[in-house]
């Protein structure tokens, strides 16, 4: 059933790196990974450019601030060992439209990126409900048996799965 | 020097989920097609290990715990939202930028999505923190917690169930 390997790390190996990163950077520095919440920041910062007052009013833009902070620079070197890990093994690849949806779906950018676009407003919306995403709930939740981790994850699994196979049922 | 650590952690957190291939649009929605279990192995692999190492370093007298309050109308129900998102985007935020830096450039119609949703919530907060995240808010629990159990058996409990489903996920090539 594994249709699209191509020569990457064994799953197990990887994941268990970033076990191992996660104990250092909680034993070093006490920050538990995550990812959704600098995209709040990013949010606030855009609008802060195109609607300012919007952001000097809203309790949350308040709360989770147009800032840089430990997290944002974490998403930056995230882009940065990706890019260096895919040139290292020469897995880069410009991609336009994902190679299972374009097989399935055909090779239209926009019909993909318009589902990819509403996607990302569940997503975001829902992770920043849930107060966290696969790396924050998932990762650094479970690690710490936090209950609202494992909700969450059953939420996230549970909608995915749904969702998932309705998009690719037959005859769609 | 904060800053700098982040920059380091990001750095080896992007070049091992590249390298665990998890950056994929296939990968992940070959896990809720349930045909291949490789984002799976990932993230449970990682928490295992992590789940370990924090214990022990609780163990050591070190407070570091930082859990995240647990809500069930918040978190079941953002959760399943975000499912929702995931299935039809296929990259989740961590994943959507380690996307895009191994050239997937398709990313970014959800990351601009995703900016769209953080404001979207940003917009309903004042009524959402009156309502869903209000419905059953019991705090920062854990599951030793509320099962009244010393955390390492729920830790050895877990490392025999996940390493259970690991086994089974190879012998039907999941």
């Amino acid at each position: 059933m594994r249709k699209f390997d191509d020569g990457g790390w064994n799953p197990y190996v990887a994941g268990a790196l970033v076990g191992v990163l996660a104990i250092l950077s909680v034993g070093l520095t006490g920050q538990f990974l995550g990812a959704s919440t600098t995209f709040v920041r990013m949010a606030a910062a855009i609008e802060q450019v195109v609607m300012p007052a919007r952001v000097e009013a809203n309790e949350y833009y308040q709360r989770v601030a147009p800032r840089f902070d430990w997290q944002a620079m974490v998403l930056i070197g995230v882009l940065l060992g990706a890019a260096l890990a895919a040139w290292h093994d020469r897995s880069f690849k410009c991609e336009a439209v994902p190679p299972m949806w374009a097989e399935r779906f055909g090779p239209n950018i926009w019909k993909r990126g318009a589902v990819a676009f509403v996607g990302g407003i569940f997503a975001m919306f829902g992770a920043r409900l849930a107060d966290g995403c696969p790396s924050g709930h998932g990762l650094s939740g479970l690690m710490q048996l936090s209950v609202s981790g494992f909700l969450s994850l059953a939420g996230f699994f549970i909608g995915g799965l749904v969702v998932a196979n309705l998009v690719y049922r037959r005859n769609a | 020097m904060n800053l700098l650590w982040g920059l380091l952690t990001g750095i080896v957190f992007g070049f091992l989920l590249q390298k665990g291939r998890v950056l994929r649009y296939e990968k992940q929605l070959g896990a809720l097609r349930l045909q291949d279990m490789t984002i799976i192995k990932f993230m449970m692999s990682g928490i295992l290990v992590g789940m370990v190492g924090i214990y022990a370093l609780t163990g050591f007298g070190q407070d570091v715990l930082n859990l995240k309050a647990t809500i069930l109308g918040a978190n079941l129900i953002g959760g399943l939202l975000f499912g929702i998102g995931w299935g039809l985007y296929g990259l989740c935020p961590g994943t959507a930028i380690g996307a895009l830096g191994e050239g997937r450039w398709h990313a970014l119609f959800g990351i601009v999505g995703m900016w769209v949703g953080a404001a979207l919530f940003a917009t309903l907060y004042p009524w959402l923190t009156e309502t869903v995240m209000t419905w059953g808010d019991y705090g920062k629990i854990t599951l030793p917690d509320i099962l009244g159990l010393n955390p390492w058996i729920v830790i050895a409990v877990m490392l025999v169930g996940v390493v259970a489903l690991f086994r089974w996920f190879e012998k039907v090539r999941l």
